[in-house]
């Protein structure tokens, strides 16, 4: 089982990146899970939200304590909250930034500016989805395709065609 | 079978519907409210047909409810914390005018101190209103038991209103597949409701749920006990029904046992936890699960027969009967096993009171613990601090 942590503020649509990486890895045919963190989030204040993925159906509903993926939609988290909170040697953490961050862990790093994507193609600092296409790119654990094939599904013709944008140039512009 | 991933208030918008009720009344609370938002955006839309009650608090809608299924229609509703609270006075005239109301609960805690997070003290605590409850330990299943609610309270020999609860946000808020049971054969599992009791009719008037003297109200309301008792038949015939329908079944239709055949210690879990308590089986195989799917009627009889040659019955549940200084399933497990040879010892949790989790690795502690602990002893599992 693959447990993904999304760190995001209220507002920035954590729970959209969750909910999209769930739907796509079901697309690739796997059993996925995907929930908020249970509580009152308040726009501007940090907040999570997370998916599982695995071959059978996912019966544990507890927040996910040892990710093996990080996403980071806002670089200010590193500072506000623990991140790195039972990351591993071998967790990948993803953060959206244009110049690398050190972080204290063994972990590999990968960066993409996801705002500066999301401000030239939308307009708005909306990273939610395109730094899942870093996402994709660092991990492997979702198709592009699947991916595409979500956002289509989940937003009317020319926002989809937007994100595809943005999410193909996070996956090329990601780099660890 | 066609796999869609949902939220689960949404999967169980959409089984509500499929079950075509004539009135839902119901008032937004967390975290029901995705459910009501999505019934009000079917109505609106056109794809939900039932006649749509705005109600100022859960008592109206409880009221409105009933009064609409003592009209003869299929009366739907949705609430959970506060507002079931809210409605207590009237449950109990819903079951003892036996009209089948079908009511989800998302299950959330109590205030004061007010907390929007999960537990089931607030569907535990309206165990004796005459409802049946029943409790989905997934998204799948509370759609199960939602279409299967309608068919069970509407059998002529129950006629009882049913509580369906899924835990709030566990559940209700969590996107996952679900196969999500077609028009046709919820149409099929289920055919139009034809009151033969309690309706609306000029040519025929009748008065519902008047005033009774002592010995009649006390006949009715062992007719009442008594029928809930009965139901448990119904509520096995109706879940090995919707099997041959939809090719699906959890345990009995009444409880499920996991991985409990030659083991010395279960445990007896509701709700979502029983996935956890899966997970902890599969980990560490020394014990089992027996989930309880209906607390009313209380499967009594399953239980003990489920439990032949257990020396050890961990209880967790996510309720605390103020007072008795433990969950109220404990008492009547405990209870239950009472006059059995060679009963085993009874440990109970009280657990994920309020939104604390309980983890996989809590299950296996637990059952150590168990190892060396007498019957009776009360435990609390609260989280980390």
């Amino acid at each position: 089982m693959k447990e993904i942590r999304v760190h995001g503020r209220g507002g920035m649509g954590a729970v959209t990146s969750a909910q999209v990486l769930a739907i796509a890895a079901f697309k690739d045919g796997k059993q996925t899970q995907a929930f908020p963190f249970f509580g009152v989030a308040r726009r501007g204040s940090p907040v999570e939200a997370y998916c599982r993925i695995d071959k059978n159906f996912i019966r544990v509903r507890q927040q996910v304590s040892e990710p093996d993926y990080v996403l980071i939609l806002d670089k200010s988290l590193v500072d506000a909250v623990d991140v790195l909170k039972g990351v591993n040697k071998d967790s990948i953490i993803i953060i959206n930034s244009a110049e690398t961050i050190k972080l204290k862990t063994k972990a590999k790093v990968y960066h993409v500016d996801a705002s500066k994507i999301a401000l030239d193609i939308f307009g708005k600092n909306l990273v939610n989805t395109p730094i899942l296409g870093a996402f994709v790119k660092a991990t492997g654990e979702v198709s592009l395709d699947s991916l595409n094939k979500t956002i289509i599904e989940r937003f009317s013709e020319n926002i989809a065609k937007q994100n595809i944008e943005a999410i193909k140039r996070a996956y090329d512009e990601c780099s660890e | 079978m066609v796999l869609t991933v949902l939220e689960g208030s949404r999967a169980v918008a959409e089984a509500v519907r499929a079950c075509r009720p004539d009135v839902v009344a119901a008032y937004p609370i967390t975290p029901q409210t995705h459910i009501v938002q999505e019934l009000a955006n079917m109505n609106a839309d056109g794809t939900l047909k039932s006649k749509h009650i705005e109600v100022e608090s859960e008592f109206s809608a409880i009221s409105a409810a009933t009064g609409a299924s003592a009209a003869g229609s299929r009366a739907y509703t949705a609430s959970c914390s506060q507002g079931l609270a809210l409605m207590h006075e009237v449950l109990f005239a819903t079951a003892g005018m036996r009209l089948p109301v079908v009511m989800n609960i998302v299950n959330r805690s109590l205030a004061a101190p007010i907390n929007i997070w999960n537990d089931q003290q607030d569907s535990i605590s309206q165990r004796d209103a005459g409802w049946i409850q029943l409790y989905a330990e997934t998204n799948q299943e509370a759609v199960d038991l939602t279409i299967q609610a309608f068919k069970i309270a509407e059998d002529k020999k129950v006629l009882l209103p049913i509580m369906v609860c899924l835990d709030g946000f566990f559940l209700s808020h969590t996107i996952e597949p679900v196969d999500m049971p077609d028009q046709k054969g919820v149409d099929k599992f289920l055919p139009k409701y034809n009151p033969t009791h309690a309706y609306l009719d000029p040519e025929r008037p009748m008065t519902q749920g008047p005033f009774a003297f002592p010995r009649p109200y006390a006949e009715l309301r062992k007719d009442l006990s008594d029928t809930i008792d009965a139901s448990k038949d119904t509520i096995k015939k109706v879940s090995s029904d919707f099997k041959k329908q939809f090719g699906r079944q959890m345990g009995d239709g009444l409880t499920e046992s996991y991985n409990l055949k030659g083991k010395k210690i279960a445990i007896i879990t509701i709700g979502s936890l029983g996935g956890t308590v899966k997970e902890a089986s599969d980990r560490k195989g020394d014990f089992g699960l027996l989930r309880l799917i209906s607390f009313r009627p209380f499967p009594k009889v399953e239980i003990i027969k489920a439990l032949k040659g257990i020396e050890t019955v961990i209880v967790l549940e996510k309720n605390i009967s103020l007072g008795t200084s433990n969950g109220a399933i404990f008492d009547e497990v405990r209870s239950a096993l009472y006059a059995e040879k060679d009963r085993p010892k009874v440990i109970g949790y009280v657990a994920g009171i309020g939104g604390t989790e309980v983890t996989v690795n809590d299950v296996i502690k637990v059952v150590d613990k168990s190892k060396k602990q007498k019957d009776g002893e009360i435990g609390w599992l609260m989280g980390e601090p």
